[in-house]
């Protein structure tokens, strides 16, 4: 690019911290710890609610890795929070599995079952490749449905036995002084924390590997990275095959803490892919922050306005779209241009040493 | 008042500017050659006149009326078309469904049919119904002119029509260019080839890095000219 | 024995409907590279259409269907002009969401009007009426218009596409959208035009569900997956190889029935993605997509 004339030399380096970024990392050392300790103040509704806000943006957070990052636009990702569900039912019902370990084994199975998934669903490009992934999570339920020893299509219930088995029970009733059921939903509440905060982590340490510059290529501009040599294919299997099984755990927490699983509620479109999808595109596709913003939306939104049916499922659709068409970077997107703020850093920034110049 | 006239016209691809202000002027009947080197803007020149690429009103004007701004399927309607770079056929559609859609926006009564398109360039009536990728590159872009003659326009622009072909292709599709010219039809050209390109122009203008750099009669200009006005000084 | 060739009349019948639903679809995306999400929702939407004018105006349904296509015509040429064609451009995930969004708020606001009850399109003694074609076997008169009206919306729009200065400008627009805008198309009117007439298959593809089966808002989804499946199987860009993919899916539902009723459904989602895994193209691909 010079034309001849030589400059000073400069060293360059590459920086992915901004000033948000050391904010967000203070907040983050004294909200999480504050978050542990919530159960001791608050009551039992409000763990029952910030457990679903916490499931709903681990959710969220892995459709984005898929869909916002890797550009694998599913909206078969129940498929994945049913079998999570279903695999903890056999494990504890059926294996005498304690349910805390049937949770991460959920997950390994999930993985297990993406992968052939993915071989064949990957087959289909674009928009074929979304009604794909319905078709499988269509096939996974109706093969539930037929699955007598977990309750067929009606469903099943875990046994009080395996409920009062969770670890932990009996320290929190003690120490919290609280029953029994209200104690379980403490332990559900305190997964559902670190289900969430991992997510964030994982998905944090995946977007600032290599392997997480690569899927921001491939999220900006996809042909362009194939042609600087990045494998696509595979980098967009490990991302399928990694967030299934984070999204088969979730599933298997879920349905721990409702205790009651069928296939038609396992399976639903509306609840594991609608929503998570509304709260992603709300907040924020592509980033990490904008998810969160969109569970907190979501989370406020289902609490005032879900009693109204219908009614609210259009203004969710509507919502959607107006948001879709007018600013397609989400929420998030229009703060974060406005006032250049990231919270979770992982773009990386090229800072020039001899000049006082930013370039994001 | 000239036919057509572009006035400071720039283009931007993006952030990236590819014209900086660009004087040129078509008279009727004329017919104008566009040289330079590659990354010049000369088809990005072609694509801002065939509305393209969208900029100011008053960049391009036609009789004296601003089209900068509409969008190409209009200034195909006013009678200015671009046979684009590569062809570009329709595989979907045979020779003469090409010839046809030609036609599609601008219907006007005027010297081109399907015949005569037929009768300019006799090889694509044999090959009518064949699937437009089996044709050779030359029947290609004569199918390709034949296509935009279709429209009857008032101005055809060229882009690169003699890329890939051989010498002796080449001579047959510019054979085309005499005919063309006889039915009043205003023609400019954008061509690598610069012999070419003098042999046929009235008037030349030569780009470089998205700024004129010469312009004139082909007669009139010494090859030095030519040369420090192509590559730079 | 007879019932296993019961089966498979019934399935290629059967095949019929789905290759109705899935016309719509392939048309669409054959013209402007768009899924619509929201595409079972508006086989459903039509029905309901259909339903509304036949109980006002006392009409038989097959003359409901007359009156209400170009009522349809003119909503999917609404539909896309003022909203769809927003979201093309390129990016992937507009027309998905946006249709998909669409979908929610259709399903939901069918719910709102006409509650959840199951509807029929009435037509008296039709509906039972069946052909016998000896040995035991009869086909349902309904059934056989189903196939019959697929055959000939496919014929009819193959007419359009390969014989009219319309079909050629969508085939155009489909192929390289710079180069039809360079020939006086415009782009956003092709489109337009294109759903209306998506709109029109999609009308006719409501009756015979109407007719067929009991309807209600929510079994939008279900079909916009069988119409899928029916134009992957078929092979992108080819009607005709929609209408195979149809009677193959239909096949595969009837044949699983006959093993096991519960099993007819996933007896064809089984099909396709066998399918998928063995000829990704589909069985009748066209050249270039």
């Amino acid at each position: 690019m010079e034309r001849g004339a030589t400059g000073p030399a400069r060293s360059f380096r590459i920086e992915t911290a901004g000033r948000g970024a050391r904010a967000a990392a203070a907040c983050a050392c004294i909200i999480l710890p504050a978050l542990a300790l919530l159960p001791a103040v608050a009551g039992r509704n409000l763990i029952q609610e910030l457990i679903f806000l916490f499931y709903m943006l681990a959710l969220a957070q892995c459709w984005n890795l898929l869909a916002g990052y890797a550009g694998l636009i599913s909206v078969g990702q129940q498929a994945f929070v049913g079998l999570g569900g279903y695999v903890l039912f056999a494990l504890t019902l059926l294996g005498g599995i304690n349910p805390l370990l049937a949770i991460p084994l959920a997950g390994l199975v999930s993985a297990m079952f993406a992968l052939p998934t993915a071989l064949i669903v990957f087959r289909l490009r674009g928009a074929y490749f979304a009604i794909g992934t319905w078709v499988v999570a269509e096939v996974y339920r109706l093969v539930f449905a037929q699955f007598k020893p977990l309750g067929g299509g009606t469903g099943t219930s875990l046994t009080p036995s395996i409920t009062s088995s969770v670890p932990g029970i009996e320290w929190v009733r003690t120490l919290l002084d609280v029953r029994a059921p209200a104690a379980r939903d403490v332990i559900s509440y305190w997964v559902a924390l670190a289900l969430a905060a991992g997510t964030l982590a994982l998905v944090y340490v995946i977007l600032r590997s290599r392997r997480g510059l690569a899927l921001g290529a491939i999220r900006d501009q996809e042909a362009a990275a194939a042609g600087l040599g990045v494998d696509i294919y595979r980098i967009k299997l490990a991302v399928y095959v990694a967030t299934s099984a984070m999204t088969g755990m979730i599933g298997a927490l879920i349905y721990l803490q409702k205790a009651r699983i069928s296939p038609d509620a396992a399976f639903s479109v509306l609840d594991w892919t609608a929503y998570v999808i509304f709260i992603t595109v709300i907040g924020g596709i592509g980033t990490m922050e904008g998810p969160v913003i969109g569970a907190i939306i979501f989370y406020l939104m289902q609490r005032y306005l879900a009693d109204f049916g219908a009614w609210y499922l259009i203004l969710l659709g509507t919502l959607g779209i107006l948001v879709m068409l007018s600013a397609p970077k989400g929420l998030w997107g229009l703060v974060s241009e406005r006032f250049e703020l990231t919270f979770f850093p992982t773009r990386r920034r090229l800072v020039a040493k001899d000049e006082d110049c930013h370039r994001a | 008042m000239a036919l057509l006239e572009t006035r400071k016209l720039t283009a931007f691809y993006g952030d990236f500017q590819a014209l900086y202000g660009i004087d040129t002027i078509v008279d009727q009947g004329e017919t104008i050659a566009i040289i330079g080197a590659n990354g010049a803007g000369k088809s990005t020149f072609l694509k801002a006149v065939a509305g393209l690429i969208r900029g100011a009103p008053d960049g391009v004007l036609l009789d004296g009326e601003p089209i900068g701004a509409r969008p190409a399927s209009d200034i195909v309607k006013l009678g200015i078309v671009l046979v684009p770079e590569g062809r570009r056929l329709f595989p979907s559609l045979t020779v003469e469904e090409n010839l046809k859609i030609g036609g599609y926006g601008r219907k006007m009564h005027g010297p081109w049919t399907l015949e005569r398109v037929y009768a300019l360039f006799p090889l694509l009536k044999e090959r009518r119904s064949s699937a437009t990728p089996t044709l050779s590159g030359g029947q290609q872009q004569m199918a390709a002119i034949g296509r935009a003659l279709m429209s009857n326009p008032r101005v055809l622009l060229c882009d690169e029509i003699s890329l890939g072909l051989a010498p002796i292709i080449i001579a047959d599709v510019y054979a085309a260019l005499p005919r063309i010219k006889a039915e009043g039809t205003s023609v400019v050209l954008v061509e690598q080839d610069i012999v070419q390109a003098m042999k046929v122009a009235d008037r030349i203008y030569c780009f470089q890095e998205g700024r004129l750099s010469l312009t004139g009669r082909p007669e009139a200009l010494t090859r030095d000219q030519i040369h420090r006005a192509y590559f730079g000084p | 024995m007879t019932a296993w060739l019961d089966a498979l009349i019934q399935g290629v019948l059967l095949g019929g409907l789905y290759a109705l639903f899935a016309a719509g679809l392939s048309l669409i995306f054959g013209v402007m590279r768009l899924v619509n999400l929201a595409h079972g929702d508006l086989i459903v939407l039509a029905a309901f259409v259909i339903l509304v004018v036949a109980d006002r105006l006392g009409l038989d349904p097959f003359v409901a269907v007359l009156i209400a296509l170009p009522i349809l015509f003119l909503v999917g040429f609404a539909l896309q002009h003022v909203l769809l064609n927003r979201t093309l451009g390129g990016d992937l995930l507009p027309p998905l969401l946006v249709t998909f969004g669409l979908s929610i708020i259709i399903q939901n606001g069918l719910l709102q009007i006409f509650s959840a009850d199951s509807q029929r399109l009435r037509v008296g003694a039709m509906e039972t009426a069946s052909i016998p074609l000896g040995g035991g076997i009869a086909v349902g008169v309904v059934p056989l218009l189903t196939l019959l009206s697929a055959i000939a919306v496919i014929v009819f729009l193959n007419l359009i596409f390969y014989r009219t200065a319309i079909g050629r400008a969508f085939r155009a627009t489909s192929d390289d959208l710079e180069v039809a805008q360079l020939m006086g198309i415009d782009h956003r009117r092709i489109f337009a035009m294109a759903m209306g007439l998506a709109f029109v298959v999609i009308a006719i593809a409501a009756l015979y569900l109407g007719l067929r089966a009991n309807f209600d808002p929510s079994i939008g989804p279900a079909r916009l997956l069988y119409a899928f499946e029916a134009v992957i199987i078929g092979g992108l860009g080819s009607f005709w190889g929609t209408l195979v993919g149809g009677i193959v899916l239909g096949l595969a539902q009837t044949i699983g029935a006959q093993i096991d009723p519960e099993w007819q459904i996933l007896a064809g989602h089984l099909a396709f993605l066998a399918v998928l895994a063995i000829r990704p193209r589909g069985l009748f691909p066209r050249a270039q997509d």
